[in-house]
């Protein structure tokens, strides 16, 4: 017996790894609670000033890009459900240039755990389930209001639209990550693709010249998170470049993008070469 | 005091050797200056070319003095000094023989003015060539509206100082941050303009700080508030000056008495 291995010392399985750190993270961000709180009523105001706004301008002008306000609410809920999603587990993933400065990413390097998962896991934050929880909210109001009926297949695009949408955000988010290693100092020009995109999907996607929409659709698939799958969900006409039947696009998207998103990673990690010692 | 002005310069330096973190500013901001403007042409198009007294040319104006304003206001808050609070830093400020709040003061102004120059008017020129912009016909406008800018970036500091100031008393000062940049981007009229709101709004922005480090500033500059009209707006902004800067000063105080630094 007393030759049997501790079972502490036993290669741990990848899943029990995931489940571990994610695990210690939850943990760790509930142990602060004024705080956690604090913090999750910021991510609720953030969004709620984010839908007064097309509110406020809903009021004064009626219609936005051809859409009502409960149709353009399912479009933002929407959006903003499949940001939040992609922003708990990837947002955080640009202060990858303050480790890559500072030389702390060598310590996450030698661990024998993939780095995405490492970082994706140390930044986990609880308190973007506030985003989470107002886009779901908004956008299942908004669906019964603006007068959605379920059929088998417009039942599975509601439900897989918000988490093909966070698979693009969160190819989105790495890819922003890997352009760190080429521009430390450049950090912001992912946002214009991040937290940009995510101002184009949460807004219908007519309201945007063709120049832009068709940036915001080939390019970053902005337009393919929210606004298409509402127009094939609603049965709306769309408008040039956008035709309601590119709602169902958004799983290829995020598949392409996550391709890339992987080689972008690749050669931003076998690029790196340390800066501390 | 030529310390004050040489602390201004240095900061206004130490900005201006961030060359790519700028471009990028540069970009990602006209970008986002695009979009909104997009949003409220598709507004004002579909409420038949005017929308409570903004023209699309004049919503294209706001939106690219507002995305200008934008990183000298410093709009999504700053967390340097409720950090140098929390880890003793703040006892080396508190020894220099120049004041806590002088020196962070020159050093915002230092920034500001690199932030203005640097990140402020390639926006707004990448916005005059692809949208227009509405001009004041007032000349009055220009200089009225400079010192209505200088104001704002002082309320926004004096504002932005007390958020920071509050570490004296919270461990942590996330939330807080976010909570005050989230109603800073409504109700200074940052995301649209206060007069939009609807009127129960609109009271709240009023009696608040807010409009006055952007929405006043973008209004004089602009010219859509005549000079003479905006002259009572340049007023609440230096009644908001004189109230926060007492008001930071008193929590300072406060704070220092309180305060504790481990270590030596």
């Amino acid at each position: 017996m007393a030759e049997q291995l501790d079972p502490r010392d036993r290669p741990v399985s990848t899943a029990r790894m995931v489940l571990a750190l994610y695990g210690s993270r939850l943990r760790s961000q509930a142990s602060f609670r004024t705080s956690f709180l604090a913090d999750l009523l910021g991510q609720v105001l953030i969004v709620g000033t984010e839908f007064l706004e097309l509110w406020v301008i809903l009021t004064q002008a009626g219609t936005l890009g051809g859409m009502t306000l409960p149709q353009v609410a399912v479009v933002y809920g929407l959006g903003a459900l499949a940001f939040g999603i992609a922003d708990m587990f990837f947002g955080e993933i640009d202060s990858l240039s303050t480790q890559i400065r500072s030389g702390r990413l060598e310590t996450l390097l030698i661990r024998p755990a993939p780095l995405l998962l490492q970082i994706s896991s140390l930044d986990l934050s609880l308190r973007r389930l506030g985003r989470i929880a107002v886009g779901l909210g908004i956008y299942v109001t908004a669906l019964g209001i603006a007068g959605f009926s379920a059929t088998p297949a417009t039942a599975l695009l509601a439900v897989l639209a918000p988490l093909a949408g966070a698979l693009v955000f969160g190819a989105l988010f790495t890819m922003a990550g890997a352009m760190q290693f080429w521009l430390v100092d450049g950090r912001e020009f992912a946002n214009a693709f991040t937290y940009g995109g995510n101002y184009v999907a949460t807004t219908p996607g007519a309201v945007f010249a063709l120049p832009l929409r068709a940036f915001f659709t080939f390019v970053v698939p902005a337009t393919l998170v929210a606004y298409a799958p509402t127009l094939a969900l609603l049965g709306l006409p769309g408008p040039a470049l956008v035709p309601a039947w590119a709602g169902w696009l958004g799983l290829p998207a995020a598949a392409a993008a996550w391709a890339l998103a992987f080689l972008l990673w690749r050669a931003g990690i076998r690029r790196y070469t340390g800066a501390g010692g | 005091m030529p310390a004050y002005g040489r602390i201004a310069a240095a900061a206004f330096r130490q900005y201006s050797t961030y060359r790519l973190a700028t471009a990028a500013g540069v970009f990602t901001n006209s970008v986002f200056g695009l979009i909104r403007a997009s949003i409220l042409f598709a507004a004002i198009g579909g409420a038949g070319g005017e929308l409570a007294g903004y023209t699309a040319l004049q919503a294209a104006t706001y939106v690219w003095l507002g995305q200008a304003l934008l990183a000298p206001i410093e709009a999504f808050g700053t967390r340097e000094i409720s950090q140098r609070v929390h880890q003793g830093d703040i006892a080396i400020d508190l020894l220099r023989p120049t004041s806590f709040l002088g020196l962070h003061y020159a050093q915002k102004l230092g920034r500001a003015g690199f932030l203005m120059l640097g990140r402020g008017l390639p926006p707004l020129l990448i916005g005059a060539l692809i949208t227009g912009l509405a001009l004041p016909e007032n000349p009055w406008s220009y200089p009225l509206g400079l010192l209505s800018l200088l104001l704002a970036i002082t309320v926004a500091f004096l504002a932005d100082m007390m958020v920071n100031l509050a570490a004296f008393w919270l461990v942590e000062t996330r939330g807080l941050t976010v909570v005050y940049t989230a109603t800073m981007n409504l109700l200074s009229g940052f995301l649209i303009p206060i007069v939009w709101f609807p009127d129960w709004l609109l009271s709240i922005a009023r009696a608040t700080p807010f409009p006055s480090m952007l929405q006043t500033p973008v209004d004089t500059l602009s010219g859509r508030v005549g000079p003479l009209e905006a002259l009572p707006l340049v007023a609440v902004q230096l009644v908001w000056v004189a109230l926060l800067a007492v008001a930071a000063w008193a929590m300072l105080r406060a704070g220092v008495r309180s305060v504790e630094v481990q270590g030596g």
